[in-house]
């Protein structure tokens, strides 16, 4: 069968009524570009064959009897998707990216896994991340990194390495991944693909491996904005598992204003940030005008506050979370624990440890107060705020390596969004003068995900964007 | 309240990246942890390290702390401090038990081969009383 991949969950569809190819082939097609290249690009640890035969062949069966229908019970039917090794998944192994789990096969699958599969997508199978999610290169997997596949040489970003690769790659339609500093948005900034976190408190976290509970959002890859819409209709929503989930307040009044207001923070443009990531932000500010919407500077006082903030917060939180791993009721023993992860389980009890509570935790819960103050007096005057994913496009494997405070600087401009709960939506546009991929973030107000949908389908659709994947 | 341990970092860290830009980083007069403050940490949190990764930890540790002691700057004495971004308080179920809810045993135990008659077998914490 001589299929192409579908550009898009529309295409799909359209493939699959016409019955121009079936889900089969298309699961034949993607187990033969993942056999091609997986070995180069490590973007997946564990293939699902059984359990994505036997959907995709389901799939068919249902298309065949209800033609268009199908689609109507099942928004995902057919759509192949990747999931990042922190979902649960019950049968088969569920790693975090880490020795400690290497044989691990849960006995339930998380929320989100069992929304998806329900509404028809097929699981290829589990991909690399940095384990626990503690990175943002991939580098700390302790199965080896993945590969920017428009570069090999470059890290495709992190945690969540793997899902932006095989969506980049195009070896997924889709993959789902995590975002508690920026672990999908700056994957996604690096791999040119599209990166959604939702607000902290939409999509349940039951059945993902926790690292930082306050802050932890469940989002996805997509090539499109529409297919990352259609995704998050079916994993959003409460479950009755996880107790911090709320439906969106305003879910009956969507009225799209079609004409925004978008704020550009000063702070944001820092010092020592990479030319060619600034003004590809500033060019697409100008197409914004162009549209009609507005384009006003706007100020985020406590933005340089927020790596603090965060790297108090989040070990606080992972030492918390990593407790549980104590190799007695599952996993090995906490030896197996890499050195990152030991880094941050260790901060954490330092910040948390009698003397130190008051002045690291509590302090930095009082900041993250104000930094959230800052976007509320913000999303006053704005719809969404417009900003770059990371101060350098995607960087060499090994270049950051060996400094951790290094690499924890470079969340700066993702960490605020989860410390203030809000949705972001990393969008793909142009490429360096070195071939990597270009792009940046929306942010928006609490529950603003269709806000953030409306401008990324309007700024693609206004600059004839097309995703395309890397010869590989 | 006393603050222990906590030394003022002699060198301010002006804007965010200035520091990433260099690729020799120099850190003077940083707070610094102690091998004691490592080691207590590390019982704490139930890991074990070597004297090489003590000493390794030690100073990218105390390049963090040192990092993060600039919240100090921040005028909080009005703030409320934030926990979660939800606002939501005591959200409750029903007490039912579900089927669906619950692993089974045997689920339960799957996890690992240390079991014993449908228990798990843990390390002894009591040893027996020599006489």
């Amino acid at each position: 069968m001589n299929m192409e991949l579908p550009k898009s969950i529309k295409q799909l569809q359209k493939g699959l009524l016409n019955k121009e190819f079936s889900a089969v082939d298309l699961v034949d097609l993607s187990y033969k570009r993942i056999g091609n290249c997986n070995k180069e690009l490590n973007a997946f640890l564990t293939l699902s064959e059984d359990l994505a035969y036997q959907q995709a062949k389901r799939a068919d069966k249902i298309i065949a009897n209800e033609k268009k229908e199908a689609f109507i019970s099942n928004p995902l039917l057919g759509v192949t998707v990747a999931l990042k090794d922190l979902y649960l998944t019950k049968g088969i192994r569920t790693t975090a990216g880490s020795r400690v789990l290497q044989n691990y096969v849960p006995e339930y699958s998380s929320t989100v896994v069992n929304r998806i599969q329900d509404a028809g997508a097929v699981v290829l199978g589990k991909t690399n991340c940095d384990a626990w999610a503690h990175g943002a290169s991939g580098e700390n997997s302790d199965f080896g990194p993945s590969k920017n596949p428009w570069n090999k040489e470059f890290v495709p970003g992190g945690s969540s390495s793997g899902s932006a690769v095989a969506v980049a790659a195009g070896l997924s339609m889709s993959a789902m991944g995590t975002d508690t500093g920026g672990s999908i948005r700056q994957p996604a900034n690096f791999c040119g693909v599209v990166g959604f976190k939702p607000t902290y408190g939409i999509v349940p976290r039951y059945g993902v491996v926790a690292m930082a509970s306050s802050l932890d959002t469940m989002g996805h890859f997509t090539s499109t904005v529409e297919d990352s819409r259609k995704i998050f209709e079916i994993t959003k929503g409460t479950d009755g598992y996880d107790s911090t989930l709320k439906d969106n307040p305003k879910e009956n009044s969507k009225t799209s204003k079609g004409k925004y207001r978008i704020g550009v923070p000063k702070e944001y443009f820092i010092e020592g940030i990479d030319t060619q990531v600034e003004n590809n932000v500033r060019n697409a500010l100008k197409e914004f005008e162009k549209m009609g919407h507005d384009v006003v500077e706007i100020s985020l006082p406590h933005t340089k506050y927020a790596i603090s903030v965060y790297y108090i917060i989040q070990p606080a939180e992972v030492s918390s979370n990593l407790a549980r791993y104590d190799g007695i009721r599952y996993g090995n023993s906490r030896d197996s624990f890499g050195d990152e992860a030991k880094r941050r389980v260790m901060l954490g009890s330092y910040v948390l440890s009698a003397g130190y509570y008051d002045a690291y935790y509590l302090k930095a819960m009082k900041v993250r107060s104000k930094i959230i103050e800052d976007f509320e007096k913000v999303f006053e005057e704005v719809d969404a705020v417009i900003a770059p994913v990371s101060p350098t496009p995607a960087f060499k494997l090994g270049e950051k390596a060996n400094d951790p405070l290094q690499m924890y600087l470079a969340d700066v401009l993702t960490v605020s969004a989860n410390i203030a709960g809000i949705p972001g939506l990393a969008l793909p546009w142009g490429f360096t003068q070195q071939g990597l991929p270009l792009g940046f973030q929306l942010m928006g107000p609490r529950f603003s995900e269709d806000t953030l949908f409306d401008l990324g389908e309007q700024f693609h659709k206004h600059v004839d964007y097309e995703p395309g994947t890397p010869l590989i | 309240m006393v603050i222990i341990g906590m030394l003022q970092p002699v060198v301010k860290r002006g804007d965010v990246l200035d520091s990433w830009c260099s690729t020799n980083v120099s850190y003077v007069d940083m707070a610094k942890l102690s091998d004691e403050e490592v080691r207590h940490v590390a019982q704490l949190a139930n890991l074990s390290l070597t004297d090489d990764q003590l000493s390794k930890f030690k100073d990218q540790l105390s390049n963090v702390i040192d990092y993060v002691n600039q919240l100090e700057e921040v005028d909080t004495k009005d703030s409320q401090p934030t926990s979660q971004t939800t606002g939501l308080v005591n959200v409750t179920r029903d007490d039912e038990i579900s089927p669906q809810q619950s692993l089974s045993q045997d689920q339960a135990l799957s996890g690992t081969e240390e079991t014993h008659s449908g228990y798990f077998v843990v390390p002894a914490l009591l040893d027996e009383k020599k006489e």
